[in-house]
């Protein structure tokens, strides 16, 4: 593999509105310094894709944005999140994740219903009328594009659906929390194309009403959906930009290598 | 030698050793029933055993074995749980849960008998129980507790991760996560793990026989106070069960008919085993299947 001087990087000032906000954050697994001083800002309302090799860090970094990586890492400074520290260890991480969902590489529905898996974590938020939850389970189904093809099936099992249908359904899942950002982990790799263009789709519509940070590691994926790009190298992030920019105008030499496909 | 040839070869061992296995039970299992369920009649599950004279049926040992069954089931049910739950989900692996484990792993190695010698000098003598079914069903349990433990720490950490972490990103607490999601998702396994160890306990007679004792006093099937001596409820009488009356019978009986009561008693204890088997897999389907919504 190249080497690349990992001490010089491109971070773009966001003239948007700030969805969450990183400041010298660390993540090590042990002895394993796994992120390095990450600083960005991710916009309101906009599609932000995370890419780079496979094992650079993405998840890791992807993960710390509400709290999954607790117990797993140690996550050293701050993630502001309308001006709190959401790093900090006083915060309470169940509430944090209810603003701050998060979707997986591969599709874990709860085994129930389908109808379940949208309303049992609404409920554990306190919601109790039972108009509200068929509205947010409606919307949200909506939401993800998934209602027409279970509005008839809503009590049989989630486990019953096609990979791509559990995917939006757990796309459904975290929107009806009505979340403020949309953290996906790789949310099509799984998927087959038809899929994933409905998983793309689905993300364009949903940008209106949530900040989305995305990883994928499909360059022509970042490229389509996203309108930022942050590009990471073994734990750095190394340039930071408009996605037009990123791939089109990189200022970094390991940028310009890896979306041209020169890399490694 | 090529792969193909091998590859018969090796099925052929396999099928041969699937077909031994398949026959020996068979074998047992048909001996069993064919001596004992002639001799299995109304009257003989619903009459008292005779001491001295031919006839005798076994109501009480087949009452008492249930009925210790389920004590001992609700007394380590709740403990299996706890245990389980906090060694699958809540405990880091450190030298602490490795003392658990290992302690698990030796307690379910305990030779029966060594269980109810155990019993018999701690409950029975010490703390003055008596042979009563109480100290059968700690006795059971302690029998039954480790294997319990361990199949319920087994079922729920086979619940991929990937549903704790849908859980913990949707805002729940781990509590939440745990009896919500990750225990009705490893239900059918606890409840076969736990309709076998019923199997275990119901068959279970050297660690009976110092501890729940060998006589089945006359009880009253219409006294419902728990704390009367002759109701059939109360936990403090001395219970022979099925297993420990077969190995009496056989032993030490003067009874004419000693040889059908026993042969008769192994087939209903067989049977009731088959059936709890049975049962276990039918049960964990049809929960499985409900829990899930799978029609
Ligand atoms: N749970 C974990 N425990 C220890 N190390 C981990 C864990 N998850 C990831 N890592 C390590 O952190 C680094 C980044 O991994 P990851 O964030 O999964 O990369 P990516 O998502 O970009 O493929 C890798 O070196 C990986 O081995
Ligand atoms: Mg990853």
């Amino acid at each position: 593999m190249k080497e690349y001087n990992l001490n010089e990087s491109y971070i773009t000032d966001i003239p948007e509105k700030k969805a969450l906000s990183t400041k010298n954050l660390q993540v090590y697994y042990g002895d394993n310094h796994a992120i390095f001083d990450a600083n960005m800002d991710f916009p309101r309302y906009k599609i932000t894709a995370l890419i780079g090799a496979s094992g650079c860090g993405k998840s890791t970094f992807l993960r710390c944005l509400n709290r999954m990586n607790d117990k797993v890492a140690r996550v050293d400074g701050n993630i502001m999140y309308r001006n709190v520290d959401i790093n900090s260890p006083k915060i309470n991480v169940y509430e944090v994740r209810q603003h701050i969902g998060m979707v997986f590489q591969r599709p874990n529905p709860f085994a129930k219903s389908i109808r379940e898996n949208i309303i049992f974590p609404l409920r554990n938020t306190g919601i109790k009328s039972n108009d509200e939850l068929e509205e947010r389970l409606e919307q949200s189904l909506r939401g993800a594009a998934l209602w027409d093809e279970v509005k008839d099936d809503l009590n049989k099992s989630a486990l019953a659906l096609s990979g791509g249908q559990q995917q939006r359904l757990c796309i459904a899942r975290s929107i009806a929390m009505h979340p403020d950002v949309l953290l996906l982990d790789e949310p099509a790799s799984a998927l087959d194309p038809i899929s994933t263009s409905k998983i793309e789709e689905t993300l364009q519509i949903l940008k209106k009403d949530y900040s989305i940070i995305i990883v994928t590691h499909n360059l022509q994926q970042a490229s389509r959906i996203s309108d930022y790009t942050a590009f990471l190298h073994l734990g750095h992030i190394v340039e930071y930009n408009s996605t037009a920019n990123v791939f089109t105008k990189p200022k970094m030499q390991a940028t310009d290598d890896y979306v041209s496909g020169n890399f490694g | 030698m090529n792969a193909k040839k091998w590859d018969h070869v090796a099925s052929g061992v396999i099928y041969t050793l699937v077909a031994a296995v398949i026959l020996i039970l068979v074998a047992i299992l048909g001996y069993i029933l064919f001596n004992g369920v002639p001799d299995i009649s109304w009257h003989f599950l619903t009459s008292p055993a005779q001491s001295f004279s031919a006839g005798g049926g076994i109501r009480d040992q087949l009452f008492n074995s249930l009925y210790l069954l389920v004590l001992t089931i609700i007394v380590s049910l709740p403990i299996g749980l706890g245990a389980g739950i906090y060694l699958s989900e809540y405990a880091s692996d450190n030298w602490f849960t490795d003392l658990i484990r290992t302690s698990v792993e030796v307690l379910s190695s305990l030779p029966s008998v060594v269980v109810g010698l155990f019993g018999y000098l701690l409950f029975v003598i010490k703390l003055n129980l008596g042979f009563s079914i109480l100290s059968g069903a700690i006795a059971l349990t302690f029998f039954n507790l480790p294997l319990l433990t361990r199949n319920i720490e087994e079922s729920l950490r086979s619940v991929p991760n990937l549903q704790r972490e849908a859980g913990m990103s949707l805002g729940l607490s781990n509590w939440k996560t745990t009896t919500k999601i990750i225990l009705p998702a490893a239900l059918p396994g606890i409840l076969t793990g736990l309709i076998l160890s019923a199997g275990r306990i119901f068959g279970e007679a050297a660690a009976l026989i110092y501890t729940a004792g060998q006589s089945a006093p006359t009880v009253d099937y219409s006294n419902w106070n728990v704390f009367s001596a002759t109701s059939f409820l109360n936990p403090m009488r001395p219970a022979e069960t099925l297993a420990v009356h077969i190995w009496k019978v056989n032993t030490e009986s003067v009874t004419p008919d000693a040889n059908l009561i026993s042969s008769a008693s192994s087939a209903v204890l067989i049977i009731v085993i088959l059936i709890f088997n049975l049962g276990a897999r039918f049960l964990g389907n049809k929960l499985y299947k409900k829990i899930t919504a799978t029609k």
